[in-house]
């Protein structure tokens, strides 16, 4: 069943088309990678799925509801999750925080109500806190619950908000270069956590991703993008040996050359 | 939305336009009278002489926080400390009129760069907000300060110029001579800012270092002195702005303070961080001000020039030269 | 020990997270029962003075126990700070003057609209320079409502009401422009209400300005320092903990998500427009607040008590006393009122020649500013921190403890 489809997506900045007229179909429990050299629009499409962009043509349907007119802080409640590339955390706050902010989406009681703290506050403080605590076991982050995430080394604030998106009880997830800035064995450590998440916690994952290996173990599909357009998609196999894939990184034309 | 406040932008500013070029043309239609225009023409010529120095006091305002990103509150002290210098080497001293402008307005700039490494220097880095705070208590201290002086004190003080007294007639309309100086000085003052900016390597310097302090100090571009230069260049043209207010006002502890307020609606409505952004909104500011205590009730003077602020910046967020800044993720 | 083991998650909502609702009362029990009994059997009557410094050595003696015991846990002795912090407060009005009386009911009421600045600056990172105008729309509308012959059950919900509902219309311009625009937006704005207030004479009296008398709730007046003492503590400590369940609960989470990144905010559901907006109207109904009490100690209100100098003094207040907590209020608070008196107060002992010169009070407190935030970025709220660290350590402190790091300037234009 597809979960998430994009069809004919388009935005242009100025004279840029940054992603130009992108078909793909996501289906309910498959880990679906978008690979492609820098600049291809990857992270682009990521930003229009999540409504940050405004598409200049095409329809983003999620569940098989059109969610292109949503606004931005919308789609979380949808149970669509992201991860930022550049990390956006909320550096001020402390990871409970950070983590708590994930269950906003998921808040019955207003603000006026927060100003008493009764008990229906109370109380749904306490569900909330039950369920970040299960996602703090899961990435095992116990030790960094009371910490500001200024003070916490890149590694953690990466594993912090793949926490903090997936507090969101997301039915997909959509993670902007999960390996970035990580070690090896940190960007193992994600490996098995991407799996996990698909395969314990059985949410669909669409990741942006440059690091081949990772792409490679836990991807089921792959997408190929370059200049805005798709050239590939299949396995993660099938993309890799595609004539025009191979160009796109090698540089057989005027393209720059970028190793993955 | 976003669309719809852009096509009413447009309107406004455009019927704004129009209407404030207006008035000759009824003139020739015979819908005013001469007398009418001549008096509209004198609000418009005192309106832009007090614009100019709001111009030039926010021009300051712009200039450091392009380069440094820090919201100077204290410009209107660093003009106030420029019209007593002025005043000193002047009246006090007796010296004349040029060489004790020029005077005043070095001193101004030693007084910047002192500024710069004494106050702002120990606070580089910290949030934006508690750097304004910093300067915004720098005014506090620098009124006090002068107020201390001997021979300054908390008295008003009136300068003499060489202009003072005398008017300028160009048919019916009578201009009087300070007035005119400081129109002709500022328009001078921003040639040669632009010629400054564009063509000396000094000037590249500090619009490299605006960019991106860390690659300009990278590439070799000693960037704690292109900042102690900014801030001199600033309170220089802040000196400047004071030399020219203090023959139309007085000269006096709190004059910085009521300017100030008036320069920084009109660094934002120009855009903030856009030097001709800085000059237009000034202008407009002051030909507003004298516009609407002209022919608008009492009241509305005040009132007006932060009415148009609201107006635009309802319309154009960002300022009428503002650059729209989008964060990537 | 929460390093080890999962907390328990009732913690983490309550007041007092690291439990102390215990100490918090004994504190206070304890401290009533010495002072009773010394009232008792003390051999001589007991001046003002003799309170004071009993106060002053009992706190010393006792606090220090208490820190040193408590040294690994974080916060178990702040419920019994605030039960002395109670004790003292209540039994102020027996102890004190009428003149320092009056003075820390200033400081409470500075420190009402202190808590909603620092709600909306130091939480939701939405600067305001029209703090002045919310102070006056409380202050007008509790006189008028008082005029009406309305009481204090009405006149301060009302003028929270009305103030908040300012507050929206004044945070309008948050929605489409932050830093140095909204501050100038608010500015405007404020600049506006103030000359409709000096303008429209009919209602407010214009420049003449507007006189209140006693404020009274159910026929009980508020006659004198000592009951207007304990209304302007009590609204106080309300404001207080209604800012601290906002802090611990979603709408201060989505305050602090939109401070530090409003992308990621969207991203996690928190809906720009209506936080700002919310966040300016608690702020604003504060400051309100803050303003009706103002009023009623004045006995008189006029356009020129609530011009921007207001609003700036109101900035100094939460940035001296430290934006990142709300405890930094009252320390603010403190500060901006009690730094004038102690300067006028050292001004007659100090030579002529000092103490005449004109501008010493602004000097001095421009001074301060600078020192402050040069010396101690995080306000005096860091300050105690750093004293409380000091304590809790000894004597492992190392001085390099809050060293700060060697800074560059970070861009905030792409916020």
């Amino acid at each position: 069943m597809t979960l998430l489809e994009v069809e004919n997506l388009a935005v242009h900045f100025g004279g840029i088309k940054a992603v130009d007229g992108v078909s793909f179909g996501v289906d309910k429990g498959e880990i679906f990678t978008i690979i492609g050299p820098n600049g291809a629009g990857k992270s682009t499409i990521f930003n229009l799925v999540s409504r940050i962009y405004q598409p200049t043509s095409g329809r983003i349907r999620f569940e098989g509801k059109d969610i292109t007119g949503l606004p931005a802080h919308r789609i979380a409640g949808l149970g669509i999750a992201r991860t930022f590339q550049n990390i956006e955390l909320f550096d001020m706050a402390t990871v409970l925080d950070n983590m708590m902010l994930g269950r906003h989406a998921h808040r019955r009681t207003g603000p006026f109500a927060h100003l008493f703290f009764g008990p229906a506050t109370r109380a749904e403080e306490l569900a909330h806190r039950r369920k970040i605590e299960e996602v703090i076991d899961f990435l095992d982050l116990q030790h960094y619950r009371d910490q500001m995430i200024a003070n916490l080394p890149y590694g953690v604030r990466k594993v912090v908000e793949l926490g903090r998106a997936l507090c969101t009880e997301p039915k997909i997830l959509l993670l902007d270069e999960p390996s970035s800035g990580l070690n090896v064995e940190e960007t193992e450590d994600m490996s098995f956590w991407i799996s996990d998440i698909k395969n314990i916690l059985g949410i669909t994952v669409i990741m942006v991703e440059h690091d081949m290996n990772l792409v490679n173990e836990v991807s089921d599909r792959v997408l190929a993008l370059n200049y805005g357009r798709v050239i590939a998609t299949g396995t993660p196999a099938e993309v890799q040996a595609h004539p025009e894939v191979i160009r796109a990184y090698l540089g057989g034309d005027d393209t720059e050359t970028e190793a993955a | 939305m976003d669309r719809v406040l852009g096509r009413i932008w447009w309107l406004l500013s455009a019927s704004a336009v129009i209407a404030f070029f207006s008035p000759p043309v009824l003139w020739l239609f015979g819908v005013m009278d001469g007398a009418q225009l001549t008096q509209y023409l004198q609000q418009v010529v005192s309106g832009t002489a007090n614009g100019c120095v709001y111009a030039l006091v926010a021009l300051g305002i712009v200039l450091i926080y392009k380069a440094t990103e820090t919201i100077n509150f204290a410009q209107g002290e660093l003009m106030m400390v420029g019209a007593f210098l002025a005043f000193t080497f002047i009246t006090m001293y007796g010296l004349n009129f040029w060489l004790g402008a020029a005077l005043a307005v070095a001193g101004g700039v030693l007084f910047g760069m002192a500024t710069d490494r004494a106050i702002i220097r120990p606070v580089v880095g910290q949030p934006v907000f508690a750097i304004v705070m910093v300067t915004l208590g720098f005014g506090f201290v620098v009124r006090a300060v002068v107020s201390m002086v001997p021979g300054w004190g908390t008295d008003t003080y009136a300068l003499a110029t060489p202009f003072s007294g005398a008017d300028l007639r160009l048919g019916a309309l009578v201009v009087s001579q300070d007035y005119a100086a400081i129109i002709a000085s500022t328009v001078v003052l921003c040639g040669f800012l632009f010629l400054f900016f564009r063509y000396t390597r000094l000037g590249v310097a500090m619009e490299a270092s605006s960019e991106n302090q860390l690659a300009a100090y990278y590439m070799g571009i000693p960037v704690k002195r292109v900042y102690t230069l900014i801030w001199g260049l600033s309170a220089g043209v802040a000196a400047f702005a004071g030399l020219l207010l203090a023959p139309i006002t007085f000269i006096h502890t709190q004059m910085g303070f009521g300017v100030i307020f008036k320069a920084f609606p009109a660094a934002i409505l120009g855009g903030f961080g856009s030097i001709p952004g800085a000059i237009v909104g000034g202008l407009i500011i002051g030909i507003v001000e004298a516009l609407a205590g002209f022919y608008l009730p009492e009241g509305f003077k005040d009132v007006a020039a932060y009415v148009v602020l609201l107006i635009v910046l309802l319309l154009k967020p960002e300022g009428i030269f503002g650059r729209v800044v989008v964060k990537k993720v | 020990m929460r390093f080890l083991f999962k907390t328990d998650y009732a913690q983490d909502t309550r007041l007092f997270p690291f439990g102390g609702t215990k100490r918090f009362w004994s504190g206070l029990a304890l401290y009533a029962a010495i002072l009773a009994a010394l009232a008792h059997y003390a051999p001589v009557a007991l001046t003002s003075t003799h309170w004071l410094g009993l106060a002053i050595v009992y706190a010393v003696a006792f606090g220090a126990v208490l820190l040193r015991q408590n040294a690994d846990g974080e916060g178990g002795h702040a419920a019994f700070w605030y039960g002395l912090l109670g004790v003292a407060a209540l039994s102020a009005p027996f102890v004190l003057d009428l003149y320092f009386l009056s003075q820390i009911t200033f400081v409470y009421v500075y420190a009402i609209a202190g808590v909603g600045l620092i709600l909306l600056l130091g939480m939701c990172g939405q600067i305001s320079l029209g703090h002045a105008a919310f102070m006056a729309c409380g202050a007008y509308t509790a006189a008028l409502l008082q005029a009406q012959g309305f009481d204090l059950l009405v006149t301060l919900p009302a003028a929270i009401l009305l103030s908040a509902l300012l507050g929206v219309v004044i945070g309008l311009p948050a929605l489409r422009m932050t830093g140095i625009y909204l501050a100038f937006a608010t500015y405007a704005f404020a600049f506006i209400v103030e000359e409709v207030l000096a303008r429209w004479d009919g209602l407010t009296g214009g420049n003449m300005g507007f006189v209140l008398s006693d404020p009274s709730i159910l026929g009980y007046t508020f006659d004198s320092e000592q009951k207007m003492y304990y209304l302007a503590m009590v609204l106080f400590a309300l404001t207080l903990l209604a800012g601290l369940n906002i802090r611990r609960s979603s709408t201060g989470r989505a305050f602090m998500a939109i401070r530090d990144s409003e992308t990621a905010a969207e991203a996690m559901g928190v809906n720009l427009a209506v936080y700002k907006t919310t966040a300016f109207a608690i702020s604003a109904g504060m400051a309100g607040l803050a303003g009706a009490v103002y009023a009623h100690l004045l006995f008189f209100i006029s356009p020129e008590g609530f011009t921007i100098l207001l609003s700036i003094n109101l900035l100094v207040l939460a940035v001296i006393g430290g934006l990142a907590s709300m405890h930094g209020a009252i320390f603010g608070a403190a500060f901006i009122v009690v730094l004038p008196q102690l300067i006028s107060l050292t001004k007659d002992s100090l030579p002529p020649v000092v103490g005449q010169l004109p501008g010493l009070e602004s000097g001095i407190f421009g001074l301060v500013i600078i020192l402050f935030v040069i010396l101690e970025p995080m306000g005096l709220h860091g300050r105690w921190m750093k004293i409380k660290t000091y304590f809790q350590l000894f004597p492992l402190y190392k001085r390099g403890t809050f060293r700060r790091q060697k800074s560059y300037m970070v861009s905030e234009k792409n916020r």
